[in-house]
């Protein structure tokens, strides 16, 4: 989540400000691992990122890095997944930032980047921290994806989701299932309060005080 | 300083092409709304660009399509005050003051803060929010905040335009302190002939996307001629003694002396007069017993018709012009004639102490 983070800001601004030839098409492929079935996502991923796969070949061959059946792999599966949801809040609260006050950064000397970081980065702030926690929510819940691309060892690419699945069909795993549901219900409680404390404390600078 | 701009540019089935230079002191944009005041202002500014022409300022060239020069907004350093104050939301008022001076240069980075927020008046906001503001105090702020950022010229776009008529006569005080003090050009524009005959030095007024007339403010508000309802003379002059007891000062102009309200005229100060056309009566024989209290004796100079029932009267008093708009009915009636001489009879509450 925290590695897709710049990228989902980048996207979400190419979405919002950008005009080029085939943004509907980005648009799209961004917003396909929300459409299509988890399993489809996972099976792309593996085709692409698979030891045989274009992109994982690429990987392993170069740089030494292997994503299938590896935790870095489940991150990467829940990152595609949470991926939409995160740009979706981020480019609404970009198209929300008055351009007027960029434009009116720029007649104060600040090149467009600097515009970036001291205008709209603080105005959308609040865009990002919901997008995060949503993309972390949906991470949390990842278990199509993962399985498919990752598959379900402990330790290394379970997940919350795969893990009690597990203890059900285990008989007498009730238990630990409960525990760990449990344990999903305080993580997504925290991040919920989390993302309302810190989009509370930015309202309170953004707002009328 | 001498800002030189050509520019020729298509906004739809707007043509705009206009060719006029700026010097020190304010140069205002005159013209009625939808005339391109703002697209010039928005060209100089580099918020849009223009199709053809050249923009320079003394020697440096900051727009030349003939050359592909286009420098950005950010590396021209001109101030600009907008319409809505356009102030961050998420700083307070002083780092929003303070926002601009991190990107000018440190040569150019006078220690000036203190007496910009003294000038205008805002050292108690400093540590408020934008949104916690009024509206004259807001537009204070932006004025300040493109002085801070050391511009080489300020442009204002109608910085007065979203203000109520109390919350104007806060802020325009400011603007005539900002002209006297810190000798920086300023391209305003307006569509007020108030404001202008108030601030402006030289006057370039604009109709649909042409310029139509530059000059000094009298010599344009006076070329109006019968044609605009708000046509007006602009009269300079010295205050020779104030009355407090009537709230009434009298001004020596060219013309004669007038009795303006005083608000704080001080003795001795050059101010202008304005005198709108449509507050000046005429009579053949000089009137008594009228409310009106300023009677200057004149020749009727010129008198030409607006062809809607109206017509606009040059009368020259001493050395100045005054302009009157009145009925084509009561012209014939006086029988009006170029040569003639006549009294104008301006409403006191007409005048406006620049």
């Amino acid at each position: 989540m925290l590695v897709s983070l710049p990228f989902g800001i980048l996207v979400a601004l190419a979405l919002a400000r950008g005009k080029f030839w085939g943004k509907s098409i980005l648009n799209g492929i961004v917003h396909l691992p929300l459409i299509l079935p988890p399993v489809v996502t996972g099976f792309i991923l593996l085709v692409l990122f698979g030891r045989r796969g274009v992109i994982g070949a690429f990987l392993d061959q170069y740089l030494g890095i292997v994503l299938s059946f590896r935790w870095t792999g489940a991150a990467l599966a829940c990152g595609v997944m949470g991926f939409p949801l995160m740009v979706r809040s981020i480019r609404l609260s970009i198209e929300a930032v008055d351009a007027k006050l960029e434009e009116a950064a720029g007649t104060l000397g600040a090149s467009p980047a600097f515009v970036f970081m001291t205008v709209t980065l603080p105005l959308i702030l609040p865009g990002i921290i919901a997008g995060a926690i949503l993309s972390f929510a949906k991470a949390m819940g990842e278990f199509g994806a993962t399985i498919t691309f990752v598959s379900n060892i402990p330790g290394e690419t379970q997940t919350l989701s795969a893990a009690i699945y597990t203890f059900t069909q285990v008989p007498g795993g009730d238990a630990g299932a409960l525990r760990l549901t449990i344990v999903a219900i305080i993580i997504s409680m925290a991040a919920l309060l989390a993302s309302e404390f810190m989009a509370y404390m930015v309202g309170k600078r953004t707002r009328l005080e | 300083m001498t800002l030189t701009v050509e520019a020729k540019t298509r906004l739809g089935n707007f043509s705009l092409d206009v060719s006029f230079t700026s010097e020190q002191g304010v140069t205002a944009l005159f013209g009625r709304s939808g005339s391109g005041k703002t697209s010039v202002i928005r060209m100089i500014s580099g918020l849009s660009r223009l199709d053809q022409g050249r923009i320079a300022l003394d020697g440096d060239v900051i727009v030349d399509t003939a050359r592909g020069i286009h420098q950005p907004p950010h590396r021209r350093r001109f101030g600009y005050v907008f319409q809505e104050a356009r102030l961050f939301p998420h700083l307070d008022v002083r780092k929003n003051l303070n926002y601009g001076r991190w990107f000018a240069p440190k040569n150019a980075r006078p220690d000036n803060f203190d007496q910009i927020v003294e000038l205008l008046g805002i050292g108690g906001l400093l540590d408020r929010r934008p949104g916690r503001l009024s509206g004259g105090e807001q537009q204070r702020v932006a004025i300040g905040r493109a002085l801070l950022s050391s511009p080489r010229l300020l442009l204002m776009d109608e910085p007065l335009a979203a203000l109520d008529e109390s919350r104007k006569s806060e802020v325009l005080p400011y603007l005539e302190r900002l002209r006297d003090e810190l000798g920086l050009p300023i391209v305003y524009v307006s569509h007020s002939v108030a404001e202008v005959a108030r601030l402006a030095d030289r006057v370039v007024l604009m109709k649909d996307g042409r310029i139509e007339a530059t000059g000094t403010a009298s010599e344009v508000l006076r070329g109006l001629g019968g044609e605009m309802r708000e046509a007006a003379s602009v009269l300079s002059g010295t205050v020779e003694e104030v009355d407090q007891v009537h709230r009434l000062a009298r001004v020596q102009t060219g013309a004669g002396a007038l009795l303006v309200p005083a608000e704080q005229a001080q003795v001795g100060k050059t101010v202008r007069v304005l005198v709108p056309a449509r507050d000046v009566m005429i009579a053949t024989v000089k009137p008594e017993g009228l409310s009106a209290l300023n009677i200057l004796s004149g020749t009727v100079e010129r008198i030409d018709a607006d062809g809607e029932g109206m017509i606009g009267v040059r009368i020259i008093c001493g050395s100045e012009t005054v302009l009157a708009r009145i009925t084509a009915f009561s012209g014939g009636v006086l029988g009006l004639a170029p040569g003639q001489a006549v009294f104008a009879a301006i409403k006191t509450a007409a005048l406006e102490r620049r």
